[in-house]
């Protein structure tokens, strides 16, 4: 009876909470509390005219109903999706290419570190340095349209024209994301049990077949994580685009992405109009990594 | 190997534990104080956007005692180099802080703002004391309790600015009468021609013929024909002839129910510049960008450049230069110096300016005292001397050409037949402005108008280039107005 009660077992599981609550703490008031407030706010009409504050006066669902019927949002929406498919496509065929490449046995690469140090390197840059260089290089009278004239061409204005605009923001968001692509790919080629693989070639499988039945299917959850990650980064693009294009969104605004949309409404402060936006790109990206999650995982419960 | 263990995890959590105490040990009321009447802290050359870290003034003094740093607020050194160089009656024990943020993307505004709203609450040190503003939303901070009243709460006399170019204070005049700033500077617009281009095309550089040639608008359009034929383009680019037609309109930018007007002259512009872009007229580019900059220097092939006083010593000097003026050499700071790393400097000397096809105005800089400011006396000093003083004044157009804001002091130069500009080849640009500085109208100006005026400029920018058609652009002006100015509505 008392034995029983006596006999303490040491439970260290307090120290887990413990451990946690810094985490927890930073969370809630850095994203919890922000993030209510934004869907609160953006019930209200709130903005700045010059130098007097305009509201906030509760409006109900008015903010909601301007946003997605009054304003080009569909236009903004195909943009940044455009301008994100458009990179990653690419993005993932060249970088299953080269960890393909990195990680064979038989192609056994030279300096392999050497390329992978390289092709990661972009991803340090900031990406508003970037851009601001690939602005510079691009300018109408910058290096690359001189160099387009002394060819004996006519001079391109990249920044004025639509393919010109979106193919280089879509050159630079491949070039800042195929290295660590590559690397989180190789990482899960590697992990990949050799047997598997010697008894694929045992049974006369060649390069193309490993890959595709052997190899793919095995790094499918990379694949996934890479995806909803990069689809998050897509719907949030911002900083290459806005420098690039100078806060403009390009010829015709075909460069404004959602993020930089938001920014604009900034400019007056106008939280009533910018929450209601927060607000339904949270649900959207919220809706899309459900639906990829789901698609491409419920396989593995069989 | 458990010690080792120890003694490492001991480590890391003194660390953390450091860089936390590092936050807190800022305010350390035992540090000495800095400033002390000894030191000699005139105007602070470097640029210190920080505010001064003294501790507040003692307490125990009146309050009449003058706050010991001067907050001046800009987006660019045109002031501070005039300040610089023309005021010396800042007290032994004040430091003068310039915080200069760039205007582009509305920064400045958006900076200024914030710090305006908490002046309140901001220490004495902090507070900003004088800052400036330009014409296109003057009236945002004018009508705003956030300035002082130059009479009544500066202290300035009808008498001290009374020779200034009445335009000047009528934009600075608030709903209920009150002045609510100062410039030292008025803006009369001009045209600035290449003398060598004008001498290849019209076959002289004589102001007087030139300003023949251009007198209208159709003589423009004839003399674009002709600089064509010579391979000349006659503006560099989409921007450049808008403010000619902007500051000429007969109603403003949003009437009273808040729709956005677009006035009949405005329509003129947008007309002219989409004729010039498809003729080939223009290089295309965009007010303040690298070719735009370009075009005035050495390489360009322009003919001329519409510019207000201001930009002929702040710009359009600059820009024309080969080789960028040494640094710290300035017209104002050491004129000696300037003439000799001018004189044959590019295209140095190959500018002349004429009034142009239409009398305008463009810009300018007021001078506003925040309320709420601990430097009322030196505040009053700074804009009694910079803005009234006919003898600084007239020496600050000497030295920079630009027109200065003193009625009396600008017909004395005009009539001078000594006072030439180096830069325009000799040329006494004050005379041809002292006219039309009088006939200056600011009347239809409004507060929407620096967001109206870029927003009109980017939107018809697609239009000029070809890639969507009037009613596109049109749509895409509205747009970005309303996402700006959400208390506008479109017509």
């Amino acid at each position: 009876m008392k034995s029983l009660k006596q006999r303490k077992s040491i439970s260290y599981s307090k120290w887990g909470y413990v451990f946690l609550l810094p985490f927890f703490s930073v969370f809630i008031v850095f994203t919890l509390i922000p993030l209510v407030s934004t869907i609160y706010y953006s019930f209200f009409e709130n903005y700045m005219s010059g130098l007097t504050q305009i509201g906030p006066t509760f409006v109900g669902l008015d903010n909601y109903k301007t946003i997605l019927f009054e304003t080009d949002l569909p236009k903004y929406a195909w943009n940044t999706f455009f301008i994100w498919i458009l990179g990653f496509i690419p993005q993932i065929l060249i970088s299953l290419l080269l960890a393909v490449w990195f990680t064979s046995k038989r192609l056994d690469i030279k300096f392999s570190s050497f390329f992978k140090t390289v092709i990661y390197m972009p991803n340090l840059i900031m990406a508003a340095a970037f851009s601001m260089l690939f602005f510079a290089l691009f300018s109408d009278v910058g290096p690359v349209n001189n160099i387009i004239v002394s060819l004996g061409f006519e001079r391109f204005s990249f920044m004025e024209s639509v393919g010109g605009n979106r193919g280089l923001i879509v050159l630079m968001n491949f070039l800042l994301w195929f290295g660590n692509t590559t690397i989180l790919i190789m990482a899960g080629v590697m992990g990949i049990d050799d047997s598997i693989l010697e008894a694929a070639q045992i049974d006369g499988a060649g390069p193309w077949k490993t890959f595709w039945h052997v190899t793919l299917p095995s790094i499918k959850p990379i694949l996934v994580y890479v995806l909803i990650t990069s689809m998050i980064g897509g719907i949030q693009m911002f900083d290459v685009p806005q420098i690039f294009t100078n806060g403009r969104g390009g010829p015709n605004r075909t460069s404004m992405t959602l993020i930089m949309y938001l920014n604009n409404h900034l400019f007056s402060k106008n939280y009533g109009l910018a929450g209601a936006l927060s607000v339904i790109l949270l649900i959207a990206t919220a809706i899309l990594s459900f639906v990829v999650y789901r698609n491409l995982t419920e396989k593995e419960a069989k | 190997m458990s010690k080792f263990k120890r003694i490492f995890a001991l480590m890391l959590a003194l660390i953390m534990v450091f860089t936390f105490a590092a936050c807190n040990g800022v305010d350390d009321p035992d540090e000495p104080v800095v400033t002390d009447p000894a030191d000699p802290g005139v105007t602070d050359p470097a640029d210190d956007p920080d505010p001064d870290p003294d501790p507040d003034p003692d307490p125990d003094v009146p309050a009449v005692e003058q706050g010991k740093v001067l907050n001046v607020w800009g987006w660019n050194d045109e002031f501070k180099g005039l300040f610089e160089a023309y005021f010396e009656g800042v007290p032994d024990d004040v430091e003068v802080n310039f915080t200069l943020t760039p205007s582009d993307d509305n920064a400045y505004q958006n900076a200024l703002d914030e710090a305006l709203l908490s002046q309140e609450t901001a220490a004495d040190d902090d507070k900003i004391d004088l800052f400036l503003v330009e014409a296109d939303y003057a009236l945002k901070y004018v009508n705003s309790p956030y300035t002082l009243d130059i009479i009544n709460d500066v202290g300035l006399t009808q008498e001290d600015i009374a020779g200034q170019y009445t335009y000047t204070q009528e934009i600075v005049t608030d709903s209920n009468g009150a002045i609510k700033g100062t410039s030292w500077q008025a803006t009369p617009g001009l045209f600035a021609y290449r003398r060598s281009i004008a001498k290849d095309v019209l076959g002289t550089d004589d102001p007087a013929a030139v300003q023949e040639a251009l007198s209208t608008w159709d003589k423009f359009y004839e003399v674009a024909e002709q600089a064509n034929e010579k391979g000349y383009k006659m503006l560099s680019g989409y921007d450049d002839s808008y403010r000619t037609f902007s500051n000429n309109v007969s109603s403003p930018w949003v009437d009273e129910d808040m729709n956005i007007v677009i006035d009949d002259n405005i329509q003129a512009w947008i007309e002219q510049t989409k004729d010039f872009s498809d003729k080939g007229y223009n290089n295309g580019t965009s007010l303040w960008d690298d070719q735009w900059a370009s075009d005035q220097g050495p390489e360009g092939d322009v003919f001329g450049f519409f510019y207000s006083t201001w930009g002929i010593n702040f710009t359009l000097l600059g820009n024309a230069l080969e080789t960028p003026l040494p640094d710290g050499v300035s017209a104002t700071g050491d004129p000696d110096a300037f003439k000799e790393a001018t004189e044959g400097n590019g295209i140095f000397g190959d500018y002349g300016v004429v009034e142009g096809p239409q009398n305008y105005y463009w810009g300018g800089s007021w001078l506003c005292a925040a309320t709420g400011t601990d430097n009322v006396e030196l505040v009053r000093d700074i804009m009694k001397t910079m803005t009234c003083d006919p003898e600084v004044l007239q020496t600050i157009t000497k030295d920079t050409q630009d027109f200065t804001n003193n009625v009396e002091a600008m017909e004395e130069l005009a009539a001078d037949d000594d006072f030439a500009s180096a830069f325009l080849g000799g040329q006494n640009h004050i005379a041809l402005f002292t006219e039309s500085a009088k006939g200056i109208d600011m009347s239809n100006i409004s507060p929407y108008d620096q967001g109206l005026n870029e927003g009109i400029q980017t939107a018809f920018k697609d239009y000029f280039n070809g890639n969507v058609d009037y009613d596109t652009a049109l749509d895409n002006f509205y747009t970005a107005a309303i996402e700006k100015y959400p208390d506008l509505k479109r017509p």
